[in-house]
């Protein structure tokens, strides 16, 4: 059972800040990765396109 | 075959690193006692100290690479790759670094009402060491890539991880007559309960940084690769 | 012994070049003149000798930084650099040929600028002089091999600044403390950048403008 905060609210809020903006980044740094693991799978298939053409 | 066991060692650190930073995040919020001194909001010294540590420890590891490119003066490889690590772990130095300076902040606002503290040793020497590093960046873009560019981003890494502790000192020094501090930094005495708690997360930081290492060295090797596949097919 | 006379001919080849030419120390002279200027206005009335001390410095680094910036350019714009590379001596001479050139020059503006600073707001004693002299040291060898950087690359001098200035940052420490009189160990401290830091330099450069 957690016990409630004894500090005022505002405290609360900062807490939560510094350690939302870790979250915040270590998820945009996924979506950054995932973004540019979609840019290379393209890449990728287009490759494997000109191998077949090249026969 | 390489390829293989990286993948495997990205997916254990990956794995390594979530779960140690839940239990982190478990320990810093239900278990260690709230301060006496500082109240609550000195919980985000559980993340704002070890993220800073972890940045030192990358631009330690950018500088190690560094070395490794000066050194490797025959092999064209082994500085690319060498080049390549560094440039890898000093870029995350810097995310670390700025999320230090976010964190700190964040922390004064909470503590003192102040959004910046020159009395901070920690959050200055971050800025200094912010703005050098950045410079990093710009030297590396205005560069093209090839021998010469590896080799000025090495002794500029190298001339970084010295002028952490010069910088250290000088901010030391500097605060003999500047405008006198009135806040002071956090004290050094911790109960066990958060020794146990700050270890915790500093070890959950140390892999979350491995693990962005390797995945973005990964993300980028075979970008170079590709691109080595398509002047082949072109 | 061929190493310093390759030093010696290369500054005196900077020091030619710029008797001959009178571009880079008529600049910075003026410059510091006028950034005095400039900073007494700036300065509210009644401010403290150690504020306008910190003036005094940040005029130094920035008048560095014009020197600093003029050094390379004759070499880049004229393709010496790549000459000077293939001749027979070890690369690092060619640092610390210039960086003695440039330490004449920023040694040469100084003689001007601490008389002025001294009659344009307050005197300035035996160690502001001696700190002036050590984070010279510094900021010329530092400098130079920033500025064979900057120089590489397609920014050009437009890096200098932004490279050089975090590495200013503990000279001006340094130099400040010094001269506001808050001990010794700020002179140390100058001393202990220059040879650090000098040291680093000095093996780094042959790395910094190998081509291939």
């Amino acid at each position: 059972m957690t016990v409630p905060p004894k500090a005022p609210p505002s405290e609360w809020q900062y807490v939560a800040a510094a350690y939302g903006v870790v979250f915040v980044f270590v998820l945009g740094w996924v979506a950054i990765i995932g973004a540019k693991l979609q840019r290379l799978q393209r890449q990728l298939g287009d490759l494997v396109e000109k191998a077949r053409d090249r026969g | 075959m390489g390829l293989i066991r990286a993948q495997n060692r990205t997916t254990a650190v990956a794995t390594l690193a979530v779960l140690l930073l839940g239990s982190a995040l478990g320990l810093i919020f239900f278990y260690a006692p709230t301060d006496a001194d500082q109240g609550f909001s000195q919980r985000i010294f559980y993340f704002h100290v070890p993220i800073a540590l972890t940045s030192y420890v990358c631009f330690a590891w950018g500088a190690w690479k560094a070395l490794g490119v000066l050194r490797a003066t025959e092999d064209p490889e082994r500085v690319e790759r060498n080049d390549l690590e560094s440039y890898v772990a000093v870029h995350l130095g810097v995310v670390f670094g700025a999320l230090t300076l976010i964190t700190g902040s964040i922390w004064a606002r909470a503590s003192w009402g102040v959004w910046w503290s020159w009395g901070e040793d920690q959050l200055v020497l971050f800025l200094v060491l912010f703005l050098f590093y950045c410079a990093y960046f710009m030297l590396r873009f205005s560069v093209a890539p090839g021998r010469q560019r590896a080799n000025m981003s090495a002794v500029y890494a190298l001339f970084g991880v010295v002028l952490i502790p010069v910088s250290f000192l000088a901010i030391r020094l500097s605060k003999k007559f500047i405008h006198p501090v009135v806040f002071t930094s956090h004290g050094p005495q911790m109960a066990t309960s958060q020794l146990a708690t700050f270890c915790v997360a500093l070890a959950a930081m140390l892999l979350l940084f491995a693990t962005l290492y390797h995945v973005e060295l990964a993300g980028k090797r075979v970008d170079i690769r590709l691109r080595e596949l398509r002047e082949l097919l072109t | 012994m061929s190493y310093l006379a390759d030093v010696a001919a290369l500054a005196r080849k900077d020091l030619l070049l710029e008797l001959r030419a009178k571009e880079t120390l008529p600049s910075m002279l003026l410059f510091v003149v006028a950034a005095l200027a400039i900073f007494h206005f700036a300065l509210p009335a009644g401010t403290s000798h150690a504020a306008a001390l910190g003036l005094l410095w940040s005029a130094l680094v920035f008048t560095a930084l014009l020197g600093l910036t003029r050094a390379f350019v004759p070499e880049r714009e004229q393709g010496l650099l790549d000459a000077l590379v293939l001749a027979p001596c070890d690369r690092s001479a060619i640092w610390l040929g210039k960086a003695i050139a440039v330490f004449a020059f920023l040694a040469a503006a100084e003689v001007v600028a601490l008389p002025a600073f001294a009659a344009f707001f307050s005197s300035i004693d035996g160690s502001t002089v001696a700190a002036v002299a050590l984070a010279d040291v510094g900021i010329c060898t530092v400098g130079t091999l920033l500025g064979a950087m900057a120089v590489a690359g397609h920014a050009r001098e437009l890096l200098l600044p932004l490279l050089f200035l975090p590495l200013a940052i503990p000279i001006v420490v340094g130099g400040v403390g010094a001269s506001a009189g808050a001990g010794p160990r700020y002179l140390l401290f100058l001393v202990l950048y220059d040879a650090v830091f000098s040291l680093l330099a000095w093996g780094s450069f042959e790395y910094v403008v190998a081509e291939e």
